[in-house]
This record gives C-alpha cells, structure tokens and sequence, in this order.
C-alpha cells in the first residue's frame, strides 16, 4: 500500500505545484480575474434580443398619422429614430454602412390615402446581414403600426371603420432577403479564423527567440529593432494571404455566399486587417516573457474579442458602454467592412471610416511594438 | 588606441550590484582572461562591452566607439560569442552560416560560407541540423560564425564550458592564430590552465575588479608563500593545520600537501609546531600556483549571489 500511495508523497506534489501556481503571476492572474471579467463583462453586454435599434426614417410629410406611427414604432423599444433621411439616397448609404437598422419610409400620399381609405403603404427596409437582429423587430412590426394608425384615426375622424385593416406594411429584409444566417458567419469567420492563426503565431515570435537563446546572439548582430519586426510580420502577412485566399474560395463554393461588393476592396481590407493582427501578435510577443505568458495573452484578447465584436452575439444588442468596449478590437471593424462590401456591396464612401480604423491600429500596434522592443537585454 | 577602455563600469539589477566600478583596458592584438568564480558578474561585463546593456554608471569605449552611444556600430565590429550556444538549432550549418553573412551583409554570400565551411572541415556536414552537432562542433560552428565578419575584437563567454581536453586545445590554438593575425580577444574561463594561456588575466569576484596582469604578476603581487608538506598521515596534519594563524589554504595535491599563507613569518611558525607534533613530516617551500591565488581572492570577498 505505502509503495503504491502515500498521503506525504502527494502532500510533497501539492504543495510544489501551488508554490509554482503562486510564483507565475500572469497565469495566477488569470486564474482568479478572467473569469470573473468576463462573467460580468459578458453578462451584461450580451443579448440576443436587440433593443433600441437605429433607424432612419423617410417621411415628406408632417401628418398626424405618420407621427403616430413613427411614435408607436418607437415605443416598441426596437426602433430608435435617429435618423432622418431627406431622400432615399440618403437612406441607402446609411443602411449600407450600416448605421442604421432600419429605414422606415412613409409615402407623402400617406395621410391622403388614410382619409380616402385607398390601401395606405409604408415601407420597411431591415438590414438581413444578421437575420437574428431584426426579426424581433419586424414580427412586431404590423400589429403595431395598424394600431397606432386606428387610434390615430379614431380621435380625427369618424370614419375609422371604413379604414380598418387597409394598412399595408411592406418589409423588405435587404441583403439576405432568405435570411440565411451563414451569409453572416461566413464573412465573419474569415475575420475571427485570421484573427486565431495570425495572433497566435506571432505572439510568440519574441519570446520563442528569447526563450531558446537565440535572442541574445540577434540582438549582439547589427540588426535593427525596425529590421526585427518586418522579418517576423512579412512571412505571417503572406500566410494569411494564403489563408484569405482558402476561406473566401471556400464561402463561394461551399457555402455559395453572394461577392456582391469589390473584390480589390475587400482584399484591400483584408491585407490591413491582417497587418494590424500580426503586428498585435508581435506586440504581445514583445510583452511577454515566456511562449506560455504569449498565449495566454492572446486568449485573453481572443475570447472578448469574439463575444463583443458582432460575431457571435449582434452588436447593436450589447449596451452603450459595450459597444464602445468592441469598438477596440479590429475584428469589430473588419466585421462591418465584409458584411458591408461582400453582403451589400458597399463602395469605399461606406466603408471609409472603418478602413480608417484599421489603419490606426496598424499605426498604433507598430509604434508600441518598436517602443517595447528591448534592444537590450536590460 | 586601446581595443578595450571602460571605466568605473557599474550595473544594478534591482538592489544588487552585478557589476561595481569595473575599469578595464585591453591593447590591441592582447588575449585578455577574464576570470571570476560563478555570479562575479563576467557575463554582464562582457555584455555591456558589445552593447546588449547599458551601464547604470561608467563611460568607455570599445574599438574607439562609446560603448553608450555607438553600439550598433560596435555590434558590426565585434564578434559576440555567448556562453550557451545561440544559433538556431532547426537550421542546418549552412543556413546558419548563410543567415550570419547575410545579417553581416558579406558579399558574395555563397563564397563566405563555402570557405567557412572549409576552415571548419564541416562542408561534407552542411546540410545537418545545427541541433544535432555535439557540443564541440557547436563550439566551433559558434566561433566560426562569429569571427566570418572579421571582427576586430572577439568577446568570447565561457567558450569551452562542457568542451572535451582536445576540442579546447584545438580553440585555444585557433583563438592564438587569430591572435597573432591581430585580432583581439576577451575571454572569459574557469580554467586556470586556460588563464596561462592569456596574455594578461583579469580577475573579477562579485563585481570588483580584484587583479589585473600577466599571470605571474598576478602570483607575485598576491604575496603568498606556499610550502609543500610530504611525510606519513597527512590527513591527520592537514586536521592539525587548519585555523592555525597564517594558515590560509590546506589542500591535499596527491601525496603532497599544499599550504598557503599570506603572513610569510606566521605560517612558517605554524609550520614548525606541526613539524613538531607530527614525526617524519618534511616541510620544503613550493611554488604559489595561479588556482592558490584565486581561491585566496574567493575566500576573501563575500557571496553576492545569496
């Protein structure tokens, strides 16, 4: 018995094990603080009922019957009115950059077609991208309006009776008119496959170099931090063209989803996004001490960055102060630019600013990278 | 102009001093020994010399470059050899050694590294993995990368640590021919038979500069006197010996015993008595040996490891 187990034997391995558990304080760290950061991080952020909206609302006239629709719609708590269009035009840019939701349109004739009795239209246009993000919305949509339209009728005229249910909603659901959801995980997953492999690697391009000794013998040759850098970002940036190149050629053959934007766009972006993650990766790797402490970073930028960017969970869903948290992460951005150039074809006007974004981070990740990089072995 | 000029070098990592007031000068063409037990802060001397770190007090110069200021310029002059081998073991020799050129910018690449390769008797292996070299041959593949940019001052960290007696004979007759081709170097050892070899030797122990000289200014200007004891049950002797004043160092040497004192007048008083009190033992003065001076240095300062 006494050869096979002893209590002192195992009391010797526990005690071992704990002290090294205390002396790794990144991973002590992550033990004690991940999960309850991300417990009450995503708690409250997620929701896969998405409340308040924005939407853009089209409306020539100023009658009472298009402000009680505009206001019963409001109340539902799905649509928020923040928007008003003075043309279509001007909706359809907003809809393709996605800043709204919605475009809510009400005819000038509204009000004259209520009061002839001749079939009133009003005109709804939902983002599909995410067929999960508006369906709550839209199932509310026709009781809600035909209500709002007889009360307004029922304190003006008379004539309600006459009126009642001729309101004709018309929903169009743009984009994914099937509302299939792949068209959005697939776009998606280009980002998140890119931003795992890319990170990942990279993340221990430094401290794989420190960690076999190596380091010492780069830094003692004339090479420059500039120099370091490029030579580990080049090679990464080049597999994931490749890895581009397979996930794109994927979602067009098994999974058919529409290319309706530009291709040299869209790789435009995506050679960015790219350079922004390897560079977030080289970041990591010149913060961390071991390989070990260079993963665990990246899963612990992995993890938010999947549940707040819009990729698992719609990020009009999450509150104010979680959606400006998702606006750190590149994938946020990068998730917009695909579902808008590959889904809805959107130009650079629409995407401008996203495109711009990445840029920053680029910007920003190299400068940290080349001002943590230790020249010395200081 | 002297390869090496450094003075009051100190560095601190955290509240201990690794390296305290270290001056140092070394002439063209010299083999300088740098010497010290483990922790005298060697290593860290040598690093701030090809400029992996910064002193946190000292000025100085290397190949008549500041040592604060123009280290990307001493990087492309010295060679660097570090204590553990740090060159990548999942690439062949000839990558390696194409890599090292290349990041030297030698030109052409090709002609480098064949004559490399050549020197070293390593073409026929230049598609192995550098990982699967024994040690001996990392050490030489090291040195041979190390010196392909014709550096001018060659650093070199405890080069033959784990080397076998013929493989370290061999380095010490490279790093004498290269020597007398007018490279200058900077060695670090544990090996006293290594020191003898050096021009001059630095000792170093917990940071301070201790002794500096040929070897046998060194021996002289330590003031030892050693007599060697022979005779029947030394071991009981040697008991005998130890503490008494003047007695610095008893240690056995085969069937003689070597003790060191640095009171001249007093150990030859201790030595009487135990002549004395121990029949047939016979007492004759001996020669002070470099190895006696420094475990004298080393008993004399403090560890600063704890």
């Amino acid at each position: 018995m006494n050869s096979v187990f002893s209590f002192a034997r195992l009391g010797a391995l526990l005690i071992k094990e704990f002290i090294q558990m205390r002396r790794d304080r990144i991973t002590f760290a992550m033990m004690l603080g991940v999960p309850l950061i991300q417990l009450v991080l995503f708690g409250y952020a997620i929701n896969n009922d998405p409340k308040s909206l924005p939407a853009a609302l089209v409306a020539t006239s100023n009658d009472p019957y298009t402000r009680a629709i505009v206001a019963a719609l409001q109340t539902t708590g799905y649509y928020r009115f923040d928007h008003v269009a003075q043309s279509a035009a001007e909706a359809e840019f907003l809809i393709s950059r996605g800043d709204v939701a919605f475009v809510v349109t009400i005819p000038a004739d509204f009000a004259r077609r209520v009061e002839s009795g001749n079939s009133p239209q009003i005109l709804i246009e939902a983002d599909a991208t995410d067929p999960a993000v508006a369906s709550g919305a839209i199932s509310t949509l026709g009781t809600v309006a035909s209500q709002a339209l007889l009360r307004a009728q029922g304190t003006q005229e008379a004539a309600a009776e006459a009126a009642k249910g001729q309101l004709d909603v018309v929903v169009h659901r743009r984009y994914n008119p099937e509302g299939i959801s792949q068209y959005n995980i697939v776009p998606g997953l280009l980002g998140v496959i890119l931003q795992m492999t890319m990170v990942m690697m990279t993340s221990i391009a430094l401290t794989r170099e420190t960690e076999r000794g190596t380091m010492e013998n780069l830094l003692a040759m004339p090479s420059s931090p500039l120099e370091i850098m490029m030579g580990k970002v080049l090679p990464y940036l080049a597999v994931g063209g490749v890895q581009v190149v397979v996930v794109l050629a994927a979602a067009k053959l098994l999974f058919a989803i529409p290319f309706t934007g530009s291709m040299s766009l869209l790789l435009t972006a995506v050679l960015i996004f790219v350079l922004a993650l390897v560079l977030l990766g080289y970041t990591i790797s010149t913060i961390a001490r071991t390989q070990m402490q260079a993963l665990q970073l990246t899963f612990f930028f992995f993890l938010p960055s999947i549940m707040l960017s819009g990729f698992m969970f719609p990020y009009r869903g999450m509150p104010d102060w979680a959606q400006i948290f998702g606006e750190i992460f590149p994938l946020t951005h990068f998730l917009r630019i695909t579902r808008a150039v590959m889904l809805k074809g959107a130009e650079l006007p629409a995407v401008a600013t996203e495109i711009g974004w990445l840029v920053v981070f680029v910007a920003l990740f190299a400068g940290v990278a080349l001002v943590r990089f230790r020249r010395t072995l200081d | 102009m002297n390869a090496i000029d450094v003075h009051g070098l100190v560095k601190r990592f955290g509240d201990k001093t690794v390296v305290d007031h270290v001056t140092m000068s070394v002439a063209e063409g010299e083999i300088v020994g740098f010497l010290g037990p483990n922790g005298s802060g060697k290593t860290t001397t040598i690093r701030i010399m090809c400029g992996l770190l910064t002193p946190d007090e000292g000025e100085g110069t290397v190949l008549g470059f500041n040592i604060r200021t123009d280290s990307l310029r001493i990087k492309r002059e010295v060679g660097y050899m570090t204590q553990k081998f740090s060159f990548y073991e999942d690439l062949t020799i000839g990558e390696n050694l194409e890599f090292v050129a290349r990041l030297y910018r030698l030109k052409p690449v090709e002609e480098h590294v064949a004559s490399t390769l050549e020197d070293l008797g390593l073409t026929s292996r230049r598609n192995q993995l550098a990982g699967t070299l024994s040690g001996g041959w990392k050490q030489r593949l090291a040195l041979a990368a190390c010196i392909m940019h014709k550096p001018k001052l060659l650093l070199l960290d405890e080069p033959t640590a784990g080397v076998d007696p013929k493989a370290r004979r061999e380095f010490w007759d490279e790093i004498h021919r290269l020597a007398s081709g007018g490279l200058t170097v900077l060695v670090s050892t544990h090996y006293m038979d290594e020191a003898e070899r050096c021009h001059r030797i630095s000792y170093i122990s917990y940071g301070k500069m201790l002794a500096t000289g040929t070897v046998a200014e060194v021996v002289k200007n330590a003031g030892l006197t050693t007599f060697v004891l022979q005779g029947p049950r030394l071991d009981q002797v040697a008991e005998a010996l130890q503490g008494r004043p003047g007695v610095d160092q008893v240690a056995p040497f085969g069937a003689t015993l070597h003790v060191v004192g640095s009171d001249k007048k007093k150990l030859e008083a201790a030595l009487a008595d135990v002549e004395r009190e121990h029949k047939g033992v016979k007492v004759s003065p001996g020669e002070t040996s470099l190895e006696d001076v420094f475990i004298q240095f080393m008993s004399g300062s403090k560890d600063n490891m704890a």
